[in-house]
């Protein structure tokens, strides 16, 4: 724990050779391994991305993506989850000056804007099982809804750990284990960010093309 | 100890704590939701105009989402090309490699199967009927 807080506050110092430094400090070996867990996941979420390419004409007679989109309910997510991503950062710059007010307020905006693109996309989803699209409806929308579903998955799994987080540093502070884990949870808040970013181009913009 | 300057974590606004360190790391992520908003928004506007060849559209959005993903990993996840990112890099490196073979190995396997498998309209009409 001491190392970490060290690193943490030692930059002068002059450079060493990698070789010569020892092992890194704790912050970052564990900022690193949960990195290499976010490439993996977006690995999952290629194979997810390749299946509703593949499948994206696969309608079976059914609604298709033209039909089912509505572009401003699709901007607003975006715009949400975007915003919440700048409070995420946000969050981390007063998580790491130690600023307990900033942090709360920071992550109860993150925590408003997430919870506003998930209400936004369950109210999508609940639009279009109204209408009769269900899953297995056609293979199309098999994989629209796996894709998109499993990244509103991962962004309630990311509202839960926000809360988490809020009450860790409620009860234990700043300790460097509890700052280790927010630097975590804001890798994987902005990582969703990015796979946003691919989902509304292919699924909401190039999927309604005909 | 003083390896600092050799890695740093991903998403990691700054390694200092002064005051001066933490306006410009603001500075950055500030820059880098401007540029994001303004991607997703030239984003929304081509998928939706005329003005526009339209079967260059489809490119053009990806070329846009994949430079947006780029404004997010340097502004918001802070990897950049200096030595104490090289790890973040290499690993990044390797996850993109392998996410371009799954998406573009897929897609051309599978169109690939789809043009030398297709039906002639006729028995394709009955193949569809349910």
């Amino acid at each position: 724990m001491s190392v970490a807080a060290l690193a943490y506050d030692v930059d002068q110092g002059t450079p060493v050779p990698a070789s010569e430094a020892g092992p890194a400090p704790k912050r970052v070996v564990v900022a690193y391994g949960f990195w290499i867990f976010l490439l993996s996941d977006i690995v999952m979420f290629s194979a997810l991305f390749a299946v509703f390419a593949v499948l994206r004409r696969a309608t079976a007679g059914g609604p298709t993506g033209a039909e089912l989109f509505n572009q401003v309910s699709v901007a607003l997510e975006t715009g949400c989850l975007l915003l919440s991503s700048y409070t995420c950062g946000l969050m981390s710059l007063a998580v790491n000056s130690r600023r307990s007010g900033g942090t709360y307020l920071a992550a109860l905006v993150t925590f408003a804007l997430g919870a506003a693109f998930l209400g936004l996309e369950i109210r999508e989803f609940a639009g279009m099982v109204a209408r009769g699209a269900t899953p297995e409806r056609s293979a199309f929308l098999s994989a629209f809804f796996t894709l998109v579903g499993c990244h509103g998955l991962h962004v309630t799994i990311g509202l839960l750990w926000l809360v988490v987080m809020m009450a860790q540093v409620a009860v234990r502070g700043f300790r460097p284990i509890v700052q280790r884990r927010l630097l975590c949870f804001s890798l994987f808040w902005h990582t969703l960010d990015i796979i946003w970013v691919g989902i509304f181009t292919v699924v909401y913009l190039i999927g309604v093309s005909p | 100890m003083t390896d600092w300057r050799y890695h740093r974590a991903p998403a990691d606004p700054s390694a200092r704590v002064e005051s001066e360190a933490d306006a410009s790391s603001l500075f950055v992520y500030t820059i880098g939701l401007f540029l994001a908003v303004i991607l997703t928004a030239t984003s929304f506007w081509a998928a939706n105009t005329s003005l526009l060849w339209a079967p260059g559209i489809g490119i053009g959005l990806v070329v846009l989402a994949i430079a947006q993903m780029g404004v997010h990993l340097v502004f918001f996840l802070h990897i950049t090309t200096g030595p104490e990112n090289t790890n973040n890099v290499l690993a990044l490196a390797f996850g993109i490699l392998i996410v371009l073979l799954v998406v573009g190995g897929s897609l051309w396997i599978m169109t690939d199967l789809d043009a030398n498998m297709m039906l002639s309209p006729a028995l394709m009409d009955l193949h569809m009927q349910r």
